[in-house]
């Protein structure tokens, strides 16, 4: 009879442990590790403790909880996983097949889409960047004048809810980008203020459209305006609730751009900015934030200077705006910490360059009590490399998403195993 | 007589003189040889443009430049192997094989591309007719020495080369075709081995008329004038290539095409001295290293098209490793400025040594070239070529400050700075800068 119940007690208990609701969040503890916090001092030798999702306690002396599951860090650095300010990872497949490309709506005035809504979870650039210490990405569509709504995305998930962080983050206007040449930009009459003034026609119309849904509903006699789906993903937009991330390039544009921003009072994002360092200055007095496009790219004009673009983030930090990088990519979307260091080999001091792929974006898309450092209770994400992360030869040991650690095999470990083994064949 | 004599002796010891380049003597630098290992704090003396010494406290001649590098990274000039910058064209478009176009008569020595490439360590490039037909045209090696004439810039030393294309581009999979318009031929694979072989066919039959013309008249059993078959420019070119005197470089992407391609160089007898791109050799290393076929690809860039779906960033350490010639190039006039940063890459997928890393953009597209004997590596007797930088060169963070060309430099960033800052002064202020106008 006892060893009945007994039998039951350990049969449930045993329920208990495996189906039970309130199950303990794992815990993790990374220990010998070199700590990079971004934000806070960095320690030599610490301990990285975390809860279920969230990082619950980070130092040099830390005891670690009964149960938690330990990782010998080896003496690796860990650092906040890196966000990509702007690319197109899990909307780009392959470049010259259409039916793999969603980031680019047709027509000129797309507001209503939104990029995490095309997003493939399974795409195998994710994967690629990932290995290379990106946890985070903001996913942006573009093409014609409102390239539509983008969105912060984590890089692991088995589908696009799972994958999101915050979306919409930003509405995309894009104006055109200066043709590389050997005049300046800047000298010429600028295109981007005719493109700005249609985009303030449009927030006049959302407007006028916003008055009238009040009305009608305050005066039952007045009917609902006729629905519009471009007008309404304006509205949080011309609330300041949305920003808008405009990309801009000539310093004539990015004037241009300044001035729309502060006449529509709203909240703004620039992105590109190659001919930035000409104004500097007045991008920071705006107080405009800035994700740089690539830098592997050649400056607009040879008059600017070969190394404009390598400069022009040090120029910008140097005048107070704030700068993250961005890969601008999907295929090409590990290259991220690269351009950073690009900036550093021209000027930028070697922290900001590591605080513009962390801390920075993490700002600037209104994250950063989520992620861009290693503090208490934020996400888990974290990354453990062998040396400096924005170091070339660096290799990526581990990463950790939301807690999670992450395979760091890709597509191109899949394909070098899978013609390895002929190789292997031909020699028996 | 004997006066004329001595003038022409003086006209080839001036010319001689002319085509000598600058001497140089670089003091402090860390020398990365790529062949013999690293030396710490050394010197190169360079004289006459070519590399006389090698080591510590080299004497300065008389006046000769002294540069003292304080310690900064020095590798022999970055050879890009595959770029079709400094030309005035790059496809000839109006027929399918177009083998007697030469990239020669269409050199662009004001390309501002070469001033870019210089301005990251670059000195040697192989600029090719593009992608666009199964025959393409004839290449040429130049060597970046901005300012000069369009023939003071080619490598002469150079093996010829003809330019070949396999895959999407020459089919034309990615373009549109017009409602109406019938697809150009070829247009599958099928065709493209066709149209090389059909073409190859032909010049063998040009250099077996010629055989006979020559045969024929050497028997002079004929009592009428004996006419000349018709000279033909396209097949003369072939014709070189089945001669040996020209060395096929040939674009493809997929492992397949390219073990076509090879098939029909053993069926043809004529040379391949490399695979352009090859983004899936990593399936075929076996085959390409025991033909001793070199193979000039991207680092990174990959899925651009179907073609380039699977190619992965481990293949040029994995190539390498399995033995097979490898160089990493740019294509691109904005990627040739930062090779080193690619080569880099090549440590952190797949583990090549710094010094197998190197290689990648220095000695092996010399050899890939033919040019190995005078550049590549910093060795005694070699040209002064050579690539400055303020960190390793393999690091994120390393800057190139300094490209020499036969020990005359062609990119100095202080200088240009220095520049830069006075012409900036001398200018007033635009409009956009903030100034009055």
């Amino acid at each position: 009879m006892r060893g009945k119940i007994m039998g039951l007690l350990f049969l449930f208990s045993l329920w208990l442990i495996l189906f039970s609701p309130i199950r303990a969040e794992e815990v993790l503890a990374i220990t010998n590790v070199k700590i990079v916090p971004i934000i806070g001092n960095d320690i030599e030798k610490g301990t990285i403790i975390i809860r279920g999702e969230k990082i619950e306690d980070i130092g040099p002396n830390l005891s670690i909880p009964v149960g938690a599951k330990i990782i010998d860090g080896q003496g690796l650095i860990a650092y906040p996983g890196l966000i990509d300010g702007y690319c197109q990872l899990g909307l780009y497949e392959i470049g010259s097949i259409q039916a793999t490309i969603d980031y680019r709506e047709t027509g000129r005035i797309n507001p209503q889409v939104l990029a995490t809504e095309a997003l493939r979870p399974d795409s195998m650039h994710i994967p690629v960047a990932r290995s290379n210490g990106i946890t985070a990405a903001l996913v942006a569509p573009s093409g014609g004048l409102i390239a539509g709504r983008s969105g912060l995305i984590q890089l692991f998930g088995w589908t696009p809810p799972e994958m999101v962080i915050k979306a919409p983050v930003a509405l995309h206007v894009e104006l055109p980008a200066a043709r590389a040449g050997f005049r300046r930009q800047a000298d010429q009459p600028a295109e981007g203020s005719r493109l700005l003034n249609e985009v303030k026609n449009l927030m006049d119309q959302a407007r006028w459209y916003e008055k009238r849904k009040v009305a009608a509903s305050k005066n039952k006699l007045i009917g609902l305006p006729e629905f519009d789906e471009k007008l309404e993903a304006l509205l949080p937009v011309i609330h300041g609730e949305l920003p808008v991330m405009i990309s801009v390039h000539s310093a004539n544009d990015i004037r241009a751009a300044i001035q729309f921003v502060q006449d529509q009072k709203i909240k703004a994002i620039f992105y590109g900015v190659s001919q930035g360092w000409m104004v500097a200055k007045e991008i920071a007095q705006a107080g405009i934030p800035v994700v740089l496009a690539s830098l592997h790219q050649l400056p607009p004009s040879w008059e600017d200077g070969y190394d404009a673009l390598y400069r022009n983030p040090e120029v910008l930090h140097k005048a107070g705006v704030k700068i993250a990088f961005s890969s601008s990519s999907a295929s090409l979307a590990k290259e991220l910490p690269y351009h950073a260091a690009k900036a550093a080999a021209f000027g930028l001091d070697k922290r900001e360059a590591l605080k513009a792929v962390t801390i920075y974006p993490a700002e600037i898309f209104g994250v950063s009590n989520l992620m861009g450092s290693l503090e208490k209770g934020k996400l888990a994400n974290i990354v453990l490399a062998e040396g400096d992360i924005l170091e070339l030869r660096t290799q990526i040991r581990h990463v950790f998403i939301k807690g999670q650690e992450m395979d760091l095999s890709s597509i191109y470990d899949d394909y070098l195993e899978k013609f390895k083994k002929r190789y292997e064949k031909r020699n028996k | 007589m004997r006066r004329i004599f001595v003038f022409i002796t003086l006209i080839i010891i001036s010319t001689a003189s002319l085509m000598a380049g600058g001497s140089l003597l670089l003091k402090n630098g860390t020398i990365l040889t790529v062949t013999r290992g690293v030396i710490p704090k050394g010197d190169i003396l360079i004289i006459d443009g070519l590399i006389k010494q090698i080591g510590e406290n080299i004497a300065p001649p008389p006046g000769v430049k002294v540069i003292d590098l304080n310690g900064k990274y020095v590798i022999p000039g970055i050879i890009d192997s595959h770029t079709h910058i400094a030309l005035a064209g790059t496809n000839e478009t109006g027929d399918t094989i177009t083998a007697e176009v030469n990239m020669r008569d269409v050199i662009d020595a004001e390309d501002i591309s070469i001033f870019t490439a210089l301005s990251g360590g670059v000195t040697t490039i192989h600029t090719l007719h593009g992608s666009a037909n199964p025959i393409g045209g004839q290449n040429i090696t130049l060597k970046l020495k901005w300012g000069k004439k369009a023939e003071e810039m080619i490598f002469s030393q150079a093996w010829p080369t003809l330019k070949f294309a396999l895959g999407e581009n020459v089919t034309q999979a990615n373009r549109q075709v017009s409602p109406g318009e019938e697809r150009r031929y070829p247009a599958s694979r099928m065709g493209v081995m066709a149209i090389i072989r059909r073409e190859l066919e032909k010049a063998k039959n040009y250099m077996a008329e010629w055989d006979r013309y020559q045969e024929l008249k050497k028997m002079k059993i004929l009592n009428r004038p004996l006419l000349p078959p018709r000279r033909d420019l396209r097949l003369e070119a072939l014709a070189d290539l089945l001669r040996g005197k020209l060395v096929a470089r040939c674009h493809s992407y997929r492992a397949d095409e390219t073990i076509e391609f090879i098939k029909l160089s053993h069926e043809f007898g004529f040379r391949i001295a490399c695979f352009e791109h090859i983004p899936e050799a990593y399936k075929i290393a076996k085959e390409l290293a025991a033909e001793k076929i070199g193979i000039s690809v991207f680092m990174d860039n990959w899925a651009y098209k179907v073609e380039a779906a699977q190619g992965i960033a481990t293949m040029p350490a994995f190539c390498t490793q399995q033995g097979v010639l490898v160089s990493l190039n740019s294509d691109s006039n904005e990627r040739i400025r930062r090779l080193f940063n690619d080569a880099a890459k090549a440590i952190k997928y797949g583990g090549l040594s710094e010094d197998e890393a190197l290689k990648l953009i220095t000695l092996n597209p010399a050899i890939q070239l033919g040019v190995d004997k005078w550049v590549g590596s910093i060795e005694v007797g070699k040209h002064g070529d050579l690539a400055v930088f303020n960190e390793h060169p393999l690091s994120s963070y390393t800057r190139c400050e300094m490209t020499i060309i036969e020990g005359e430099v062609y990119f100095d960033r202080e200088a240009y700075l220095r520049e830069r800052e006075e012409a900036q002064k001398a200018e007033p202020k635009t409009k956009a800068q903030g100034g009055v106008q």
